[in-house]
């Protein structure tokens, strides 16, 4: 059914901390090894060790620079999956049903079996969180792994995304965004939490916090190397500026 | 974005059909009978282009043999009210031809609701990219507008074309020629102000997409892989601005201009066939042209990630 629901129970979701992000990458690969053996088809690589490896991924690591106005440039690292959209335009365009928002915790999903592999959800969704699986044809994203989630046979620690339980910086929460009490929604209160792409109309679930202020921000590099030369002092100085004056 | 050969030639092959169809549809409220050979080569062409572009866009589908379920969500999905549509129009149009063809039976009502039809199912394939609000260029009401005039321009000239062949006209055939002529006009002026309109500033930027702006300007410092991905190759095509250009104007040149100096060349009596198949031929290479342009000037916005 790709109508959306008219509200959901819970909103859960992800609150991705721009500040701590160390950009290692090990939630990407940690999403891959879960995802590639758990919900649906695995998750293919193509040419893998030839020369034009590609793959499918339902998290990625991106960097960027941020360049102020008078400043030295700083470095974000930015971890991108879906947002689990409230008005999610990939659901909407689903002809096939495949595509569609679970009305109990808001989680976005595609019934791998209904999928005819067409693509359009792909095109639908602004922030390039679904990708096409080369070798299954059918569209794969991120599941807020609902297969570690509810599941009772593991670890009650491990019943939360693979990536937030990864993320050695704790730059990752799990929780329920429609529960203004809930910690996620706290922390997204305190450190002014965000949308991407507004504009786009989407209402993302997912958060991202900003960076944190530089403490001090320098205007001028200092110059190290000249920290470490000697200075001369006492007589040694004096014959040091006497040699200097003479040329 | 990615210009996948099989659906630019799904859009303007089935275009072209369902112009036709549409085209066939009024043609039962005035024309009587017409000769046989000129019934069966037109209907026929004309589903021989709808069904074949149809399949045409099967082909890129990743799972083909599921394709029936995109019938089922046509209360949300513009893809799916395509394809209810197109299966609708088939049947009914099926039906109106063989009463026509075969009895002698040009029934008003069933060719009013057969052009309405056809002309529904290209409206919702031009609603399919006008949904895509990540995709500037193509979320505009005048999308869909464009896809509907370029439609009946093309059923038009068909139908003209075919005309020629079969009928022999001994006096110069000018009214449906120039409403061919007015129809490849409008489409291709309304083409240009589509054009002119896309040329703005892009909804989604770098700062937008990171929520980054308030400190400065975004720059993407390290791709989040070292080789391609589905994303990529599906919405990293671009086209340089300067060849779009002469693209665009090859576009107008083959679409609009050569048909219609070709269609005049035909009007003088005996209505010569010869010059409007040029004529056909010289529109759906414009055509193609066009279509290729509409993806490849296409940006999606999942590119200020990159
Ligand atoms: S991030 Fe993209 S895939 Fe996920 S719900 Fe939003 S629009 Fe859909
Ligand atoms: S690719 Fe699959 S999930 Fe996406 S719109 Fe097409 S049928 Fe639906």
């Amino acid at each position: 059914m790709t109508q959306l629901p008219e509200t959901t129970n819970r909103k859960l979701g992800l609150v991705i901390d721009l500040d701590t992000c160390v950009g290692c990458h090990a939630c990407v690969i940690s999403c891959k090894e879960w995802n590639t053996g758990g919900y649906g088809a695995p998750l293919a690589d193509t040419d893998a060790y030839g020369d034009a490896p590609s793959g499918t991924f339902l998290n990625r690591v991106h960097t960027f620079e941020v360049k102020p106005e008078n400043k030295p440039a700083m470095i974000t690292h930015f971890p991108k999956s879906c947002l689990h959209c409230e008005d999610a335009p990939c659901v909407t365009v689903c002809p096939t049903g495949a595509s569609f928002k679970r009305s109990e915790d808001g989680i976005v999903l595609v019934h791998e079996d209904h999928c005819i592999g067409c693509g359009l959800c792909a095109w639908a969704c602004p922030y390039g969180a679904r990708e096409m699986d080369a070798v299954e044809k059918v569209m794969k994203k991120c599941t807020l792994c609902v297969d570690r989630i509810y599941n009772e046979n593991i670890p009650e620690e491990d019943r939360v995304p693979s990536c937030v339980r990864t993320c050695p910086a704790k730059a990752r929460h799990f929780g329920d965004l429609g529960d203004p009490d809930s910690d996620v929604s706290r922390l997204v209160a305190d450190r002014g939490g965000f949308d991407l792409m507004p504009e786009q109309g989407t209402k993302p679930v997912n958060k991202y916090l900003p960076p944190r202020p530089k403490q001090q921000s320098l205007d001028e590099p200092i110059n190290l190397a000249s920290l470490a030369e000697p200075q001369a002092t006492g007589f040694l100085g004096w014959l040091d500026g006497a040699l200097e004056r003479l040329g | 974005m990615h210009p996948a050969y099989s659906v630019i030639f799904f859009t303007v092959a089935s275009g072209a059909g369902l112009g036709l169809l549409a085209f066939m549809g009024l043609g039962a409220l005035r024309v009587g009978a017409m000769p046989m050979p000129f019934m069966l080569t037109t209907f026929g062409l004309a589903f021989a282009l709808t069904v074949g572009g149809l399949l045409s866009s099967t082909f890129h589908l990743g799972h083909p043999e599921r394709a029936w379920r995109a019938m089922t969500q046509w209360r949300s999905s513009w893809l799916s009210r395509e394809g209810v549509c197109a299966v609708v129009t088939l049947i009914v149009g099926a039906l109106f031809a063989a009463l026509w063809t075969f009895m002698d039976l040009a029934s008003a009502i069933l060719g009013i609701v057969t052009t309405i039809l056809a002309l529904v199912t290209v409206w919702a394939t031009g609603m399919i990219y006008a949904q895509i609000k990540a995709v500037d260029l193509w979320h505009r009401w005048l999308t869909p507008v464009c896809y509907l005039l370029f439609s009946i321009a093309g059923g038009m000239i068909l139908f003209l074309f075919l005309h020629a062949v079969f009928t022999s006209k001994t006096e110069p055939v000018w009214e449906l020629s120039s409403v061919a002529m007015i129809a490849l006009l409008v489409a291709w002026v309304v083409k240009i102000f589509w054009w002119m309109g896309g040329d703005k500033a892009p909804t989604s930027t770098p700062e937008s997409a990171t929520g980054l702006g308030h400190l400065g300007k975004v720059r993407l410092l390290e791709r989040p892989h070292t080789g391609s991905n589905y994303l990529l190759k599906e919405f990293g095509f671009t086209i340089a601005r300067k060849h779009a250009k002469k693209l665009r104007l090859i576009a107008v040149a083959l679409g609009a201009i050569l048909p219609i100096l070709l269609i005049l060349l035909a009007i003088p009596a005996p209505f010569d066939a010869f010059w409007l198949g040029l004529a056909v031929l010289s529109h759906l290479a414009g055509m193609l042209v066009e279509r290729w342009l509409f993806f490849a000037e296409a940006r999606h916005a999942v590119m200020t990630y990159y």
